[in-house]
C-alpha cells in the first residue's frame, strides 16, 4: 500500500525547533563571530533550509524513490543509454577507506594505490580502444567531445593550420554539434544515406582543407555499424582531418573491433553505460578519452604515467602534464568514483567477458527485433548491433497510436519505456536497447506486451500510463509559466 | 560468466529465431579485416573475492584519514557526512534509474531533485536552480558563457586573481580559443583590491567572478564587486562555498546574478577529486539561457500536481550546436546526496557547521601562527575556515613534519602557477579546517609542529 | 482572414507592407508544425534586422525555431504582448500574432516572395 504522504514537499514538514543533525559544542574557546568576521560580511537572517528529523528526511526519500522504476526493479530498455545491470561489489568496493576518503591534493607518495589503480584503468581504456593515450579527466561524454575537439584545435594550430569545420551526420547525438559549437568550430551536418549509414557522397561533398574533424557514433545511433568506416576514416584523412568516434554505442563492439583499428583518431568512452557506472538518476558520468600517439602531447593534464625505472624511494606512479597541453577541462584528476566501479567491472570480467557482454547485447538486440518485426517495423538494416530503431509511423497512420502511447502503456505492463523520438531522422522513432544483463524470458515477456498494446484501444492509449501515480504532464504549462522551487524567492 | 543470463541452448533458440547460425554471424556487417582475430590483452577476471582482495590491496598502498587527520582544503573539504545520506543514495531506485525523461516513471527523482533546487535558492538567497552541473570549476566557465548569451558581450570577462587557480585555468581552456578575452585581476595580498577591479573592468565586460571567500579562504568586498560589475552592465558571478552561507550573507542578497559553487562539501566524500557537484543559481530573468537541466513543477492530466523536465529546449538534444551547453549528463546522484544533507542539517546545523569550523579554524590559525617559523600569510584578512601559513624552512619541511606527526596539510601554494600573483605565495601552505576537527588534533598538531 | 494582401516566404514568415513599413508575422502552417508555443525571443526596438537572417526565436516544448527575417531594415516595433501570452500566434497569426514592424530599407528584396497561393502550394508539397 503506497504511502499517501509520499509526495508532500520535504518544506511542508518543516517545523520549527526540529532537527535532523545534531552537532557538538565548540571545545575551542569561542569568540563572538563579529570578532572574525566583518560584521557586513555576515547574514542577518538564517538560511530558509527546512527543520526536520532524521526520520523524516529517511521516510520522506525512500517514499520518493519507490516512485522511481530502475534497473534494480525493471527491464530498462532505453536506446542509447545502456541500462545495464549495477554490481553490487562496485558500491561496496568504491566505498571503501583508502579509496572513497582520499583527498585530491594529498601527498603523491600516498596515493600510490589509487595512481595504480588509475594507471591501469588508462591502460585498459587504451587497448580496448586501439588508440594509446588515454586522459580520464572528461566528467561525462560531451566534455569528452569537447575535449577531444579541442585536443584537435591545438594539433592543427601547432601543424600551422587553421581548420574551422566539424562534420557529423544528422543521426548524431545532440551533443556532438553543442560540443563542436563550444570548442569554437562551425557545425556542418550531413545527410545520412537510405541505408541510415552515413552518405558517402555527402561527406565526400563537404570534405575539404577547412574540416576538422568528423565526428560518428559508430555503431551509429540506428544500431548500425558503419561498414564503409574504413573507407570514411581514408576520405577524411585525405582532407587532412581527424575522425571522432562517440563511444556511446561501445557496447556492441568490446574485442570485437576497435575504433582505433578502424580509422578513429579519437573517441570518448561512456563509463557510466559502458561499464556500469551507473547512472544514478541523470549522473555522475565519467567520459575519458582516447586518441592516437600524436595527440597524446596536446590531451588535458594531468595524466598518469608509470616511472619503470623507480628506485625504492621513488613514486612508481607520477602526475604528469602532457607537453603541449590544452590545459584543463575540470577540477582536479576526472570522475573518479565512476572510474573506480568502471576499473572493477573490467577487472571482473577480463578480455573473454568483455566479448561476451558484446555479442549477447547484439544477440539480445537481435533477438528481440527478431521476434517483433511483424507487428514493429525497423526501417533500417538486416542485423542490428546492441540496438535498433522501429518506427510507429506507420502505425501511426494505421490507428493513430505514436511512439509515445506505446512508450507511456509500456509502463503499465511494469517495462520501462525504449528511447521515443530519437533519433530525429526515423519518424516516431522507438530505439530499443535491451543489454546483455537481460534475459530471453524477460525479452520475450516485453515483446507480448507490446504485442498486446498494439491491439488495444487506441483512445485508451492515449490516456495511458494507467497505473503511475502520474499521467501525462502538461509540459506546455510547466514551460510557460516556469515553477521551478517551491518557496517564494525571498 | 558475470552478469549474463542466457544459457547456450536459450542462445541457439534465440539464434535460430533471428535466422542466423552463429554469434559470429551477427557481427557479418563488421567487415572481416576490421575485427580484432585475438583476445583483448587486458587482465585477466576476477571472481568477487578476488577482487576485493585485490582492491584491498590497492586501497592499503593509500594513506587515507583513516590513518592521518585531514586538514587539507583547495575546494574539497572534510565535512561530516550522516549516515542518512548513504542510505538514501544507495538506494537502487536512485542510482540505478536514468535521467527522468519518462515523468511517470520518475516522479521519485524529479521530486528530490525539484526540492534540491528550492533547498539550494533557500541556502543561497537565489531565484532558480538548475539541477546541478560537473563540479565547481566548469560551473565558472558555464556561468561565463551563459552570461556573454545575457549581455550579448562575447570577447571579455574579467575574474579575480584570488579565485582557485584551477577554475581559472578551465575558464582559460573553455574561453580563450573562442577569442574572449579571459582577464585576471592581480592578487598579491590574499584579496583583490576593488579599485583593481574598477580598473579592469570596461563596457565590453560579461561578467566579473568572485569567489568568497576566495582560494586563500578569505573573503572579498563581495558587496562592492557585485556593485563594480553592475556599474559597468555586466553580471556578477559569485563562486561561494556553500557551507560558509550558514553565516556569511547570501549571494542573493548582495546582488550576484549568477552563483555557483562547489558541492562537495553538501554529503559527498572526498573520493580523489569526483565526482562532485556543481551548483548553479541565477536570478529568475536569466533562466531561459541557464544551462543544464531544470526540473519544473506542473499538473497532470488529472490534475495532479507533478514534476517534469523544463525547458528542454534549451538543451543540446533540442537546440544542438545552439545550445546553452554541451552539458548532457548531470550529477543526479551527488544532488540526491546534497538534498538529503541539506534537509538533515537544516535551518540550525548548516550554521552549526559553519560556525565550528569558523571557531575551530580561527583557534587553529592562532596556535599555529604562535609557533616559531610559521606565520599566516594574510594576518590582516578575514576568513572563514581556511587560511595560508607560510613556513620559514618552507613549504616541504612543514608538510612532511605535519605527515610524520600524522597530519595531511595543503595544499601547497607551489603547486600552481599565479599568473598575477605575488612570487611570496611559493612558500604558502592552505590549512582547511571543518567542523570535525576537534581541539586535541589540532594542539597535537601545534605541539609536534614545535618539536 | 484575408490573405492576398500578404507575401510568404520559403520559411514560413509573412509579410504585409504598407509604405515603407513591413509588419512580419509567421504563419499558420509554421505554428501548426511547432505544437504548443510556450516562449518567443523577440529583438530589441531599434535594432537592425537583415533579409534572411535569424531575427527572433520562438519556442515550444520539444523544438525551437529560429524566426529568418523577410527584409531588411530598422526594428520600430515588437508585438510585446506575445511575450506573456503566445495564444495570438496560433489563434490569429495573420492578425494580433503579428510579431515586428520593420522599417524596410530594401524594397526590392519584397519581389523574390510567393503570394497566398503560391504558399499554400508550396506548404502541400512539403507536408508529402
Amino acid at each position: 500500500m503506497r504511502n499517501q504522504l509520499a509526495t508532500e514537499l520535504l518544506f511542508s514538514l518543516s517545523q520549527p525547533g526540529r532537527r535532523g543533525a545534531l552537532y557538538p559544542a565548540a571545545d575551542v574557546p569561542v569568540k563572538p563571530l563579529e570578532e572574525l568576521i566583518p560584521k557586513s560580511a555576515l547574514a542577518t537572517e538564517p538560511t530558509g533550509l527546512p527543520e526536520v528529523t532524521e526520520s523524516d528526511v529517511i521516510r520522506h526519500f525512500v517514499n520518493l524513490s519507490t516512485l522511481n522504476m530502475c534497473v534494480d526493479t525493471h527491464f530498462y530498455p532505453l536506446g542509447s543509454c545502456t541500462m545495464k545491470y549495477n554490481p553490487k561489489r562496485h558500491e561496496r568496493l568504491a566505498s571503501l577507506p583508502g579509496i572513497v576518503d582520499l583527498h585530491p591534493y594529498q601527498n603523491p607518495s600516498d596515493l600510490q594505490g589509487m595512481f595504480e589503480l588509475l594507471y591501469e584503468t588508462q591502460e585498459m581504456l587504451a587497448e580496448i580502444s586501439g588508440l594509446p593515450a588515454v586522459s580520464l579527466q572528461p566528467a561525462a561524454g560531451a566534455q569528452g567531445e569537447f575535449t577531444a575537439l579541442l585536443t584537435a584545435k591545438a594539433y592543427f594550430e601547432d601543424r600551422g593550420e587553421k581548420r574551422t569545420k566539424v562534420l557529423f551526420p544528422n543521426s548524431a547525438h545532440g551533443t556532438n554539434p553543442a560540443s563542436a559549437a563550444i570548442a569554437g568550430f562551425d557545425c556542418v551536418q550531413l545527410a545520412s544515406s537510405k541505408a541510415g549509414l552515413v552518405d558517402l557522397e555527402d561527406l565526400k561533398a563537404h570534405l575539404d582543407d577547412q574540416t576538422a574533424v568528423f565526428m560518428v557514433t559508430n555503431p551509429n545511433t540506428l544500431g548500425l555499424f558503419e561498414k564503409d568506416i574504413k573507407q570514411i576514416a581514408q576520405m577524411v584523412h585525405d582532407a587532412g582531418g581527424l575522425v571522432y568516434i562517440d563511444g556511446a554505442n561501445m557496447n556492441a563492439i568490446l574485442g570485437i573491433t576497435r575504433p582505433g583499428d578502424f580509422g578513429g583518431d579519437m573517441m570518448h568512452y561512456n563509463v557510466h553505460k559502458t561499464f556500469t557506472g551507473p547512472h544514478g538518476a541523470g549522473g555522475p558520468g565519467s567520459g575519458p578519452i582516447a586518441v592516437r600517439d600524436f595527440l597524446a602531447e596536446f590531451l588535458p593534464g594531468p595524466v598518469i604515467k608509470r616511472n619503470e625505472t623507480a628506485s625504492a624511494d621513488e613514486d612508481r606512479y607520477v602526475l604528469e602534464m602532457p607537453a603541449k597541453s590544452i590545459g584543463r577541462v575540470r577540477t582536479f584528476y576526472g570522475n573518479i568514483g565512476i572510474l573506480v566501479r568502471g576499473y572493477l567491472y573490467l577487472r571482473t570480467l577480463g578480455a573473454k567477458g568483455l566479448k561476451a557482454v558484446s555479442e549477447n547485447a547484439v544477440l539480445n538486440a537481435n533477438y528481440l527485433k527478431a521476434i517483433l518485426k511483424d507487428v514493429l517495423p525497423v526501417p533500417n538494416g538486416d542485423l542490428c548491433m546492441h540496438e535498433f530503431v522501429a518506427s510507429a509511423s506507420k502505425i501511426k497512420s494505421q490507428n493513430g497510436i505514436t511512439a509515445m502511447d506505446i512508450a507511456k502503456r509500456l509502463l503499465d505492463f511494469g517495462f520501462h519505456a525504449p528511447t521515443v523520438y530519437f533519433p530525429l531522422v526515423v519518424p516516431e522513432a522507438i530505439m530499443v536497447e535491451p543489454t546483455e544483463t537481460e534475459s530471453k524470458e524477460t525479452l520475450d515477456a516485453f515483446a507480448e506486451a507490446l504485442r498486446t498494446i498494439l491491439k488495444e484501444d487506441p483512445a485508451f492509449l492515449h490516456l495511458a500510463p494507467h497505473s503511475t501515480n502520474i499521467c501525462r504532464p502538461d509540459e506546455v504549462v510547466a514551460a510557460r509559466n516556469p515553477i521551478l522551487q517551491c518557496c517564494e524567492p525571498q | 560468466m558475470p552478469y549474463l543470463f542466457n544459457t547456450p541452448e536459450q542462445q541457439q533458440e534465440m539464434l535460430q529465431a533471428i535466422g542466423v547460425d552463429s554469434l559470429e554471424a551477427l557481427f557479418a556487417t563488421i567487415p572481416a579485416e576490421l575485427r580484432l582475430n585475438r583476445p583483448l590483452d587486458i587482465p585477466p577476471a576476477l571472481t568477487e573475492m578476488e577482487l576485493q582482495a585485490h582492491v584491498s590491496q590497492l586501497a592499503a598502498k593509500n594513506v587515507g584519514p583513516g590513518s592521518r587527520v585531514c586538514m587539507l582544503g583547495g575546494g574539497a573539504y572534510d565535512h561530516f557526512i550522516p549516515a542518512a545520506v548513504d542510505e538514501i543514495a544507495r538506494r537502487g531506485e536512485f542510482y540505478t534509474a536514468y535521467t527522468p525523461y519518462q515523468a511517470e516513471a520518475s516522479q521519485g527523482s524529479l521530486q528530490t531533485f525539484f526540492e534540491f533546487q528550492s533547498l539550494i535558492c533557500q541556502l543561497t538567497g537565489m531565484d532558480v536552480s538548475n539541477a546541478s552541473l560537473y563540479e565547481g570549476g566548469t560551473s565558472v566557465s558555464e556561468a561565463a558563457f551563459m552570461a556573454m548569451r545575457v549581455t550579448n558581450r562575447h570577447d571579455r570577462v574579467v575574474l579575480l586573481g584570488s579565485l582557485h587557480p584551477e577554475y581559472l585555468q578551465i575558464v582559460e581552456t573553455y574561453l580563450t580559443h573562442l577569442n574572449c578575452e579571459v582577464v585576471v585581476v592581480p592578487c598579491d595580498n590574499g584579496c583583490v583590491d576593488p579599485a583593481d577591479v574598477d580598473a579592469a573592468m570596461n563596457d565590453q565586460t560579461a561578467c566579473l567572478v568572485i569567489q568568497h571567500p576566495n582560494f586563500f579562504g578569505t573573503l572579498e568586498e563581495a558587496e562592492q564587486l557585485t556593485e563594480i560589475a553592475h556599474k559597468y552592465g555586466a553580471l556578477a558571478v559569485v563562486s561561494y562555498d556553500p557551507i560558509s552561507l550558514g553565516i556569511l550573507t547570501r549571494p542573493g542578497d548582495y546582488g550576484a546574478d549568477i552563483a555557483i559553487a562547489e558541492g562537495q562539501s553538501l554529503g559527498t566524500p572526498l573520493q580523489f577529486g569526483g565526482p562532485y557537484l556543481g551548483l548553479f543559481s541565477c536570478s529568475e530573468k536569466f533562466v531561459r539561457k541557464m544551462p543544464g537541466r531544470l526540473i519544473g513543477q506542473t499538473v497532470d492530466r488529472n490534475g495532479k500536481r507533478c514534476f517534469v523536465l523544463n525547458l528542454q529546449a534549451r538543451e543540446q538534444h533540442i537546440r544542438r550546436d545552439k545550445a546553452t551547453s554541451n552539458i548532457c549528463s548531470n550529477q543526479g546522484l551527488i544532488a540526491i546526496r546534497a538534498a538529503v544533507y541539506l534537509s538533515l542539517v537544516g535551518k540550525q546545523g548548516i550554521r552549526e557547521v559553519a560556525e565550528l569550523s569558523c571557531q575551530k579554524a580561527h583557534y587553529a590559525a592562532e596556535q599555529l601562527s604562535q609557533i616559531e617559523g610559521i606565520d599566516l600569510m594574510f594576518p590582516d584578512r578575514a576568513f572563514f575556515k581556511e587560511f595560508v601559513v607560510s613556513c620559514s624552512e618552507g613549504a616541504d619541511y612543514l608538510l612532511r613534519k605535519a605527515r610524520q606527526a600524522g597530519f595531511d596539510l595543503g595544499p601547497e601554494l607551489s603547486r600552481f602557477e599565479f599568473k598575477n600573483g605575488a612570487e611570496t605565495y611559493r612558500t604558502g601552505v592552505l590549512v582547511a579546517i571543518t567542523e570535525q576537527r576537534t581541539r586535541e588534533e589540532i594542539d597535537r598538531l601545534v605541539t609536534a609542529l614545535k618539536a | 482572414m484575408d490573405q492576398s494582401n500578404l507575401k510568404f516566404t520559403k520559411t514560413h514568415e509573412w509579410v504585409s507592407v504598407e509604405g515603407e513599413i513591413a509588419t512580419v508575422g509567421i504563419t499558420d502552417f509554421a505554428v501548426n508544425q511547432l505544437t504548443d508555443l510556450v516562449f518567443i525571443e523577440l529583438p530589441q526596438v531599434g535594432s537592425t534586422c537583415e533579409a534572411g537572417k535569424v531575427f527572433g526565436e520562438v519556442e515550444s516544448v520539444k523544438a525551437v525555431s529560429d524566426l529568418y527575417s523577410p527584409v531588411s531594415g530598422e526594428i520600430t516595433e515588437v508585438n510585446e504582448a506575445l511575450v506573456d501570452d503566445q495564444s495570438p500566434l496560433s489563434d490569429d497569426p495573420f492578425g494580433k500574432g503579428w510579431i515586428t514592424k520593420v522599417k524596410i530599407s530594401n524594397a526590392s528584396e519584397l519581389e523574390q516572395f510567393m503570394n497566398a497561393d503560391d504558399y499554400h502550394k508550396f506548404c502541400e508539397s512539403e507536408a508529402h
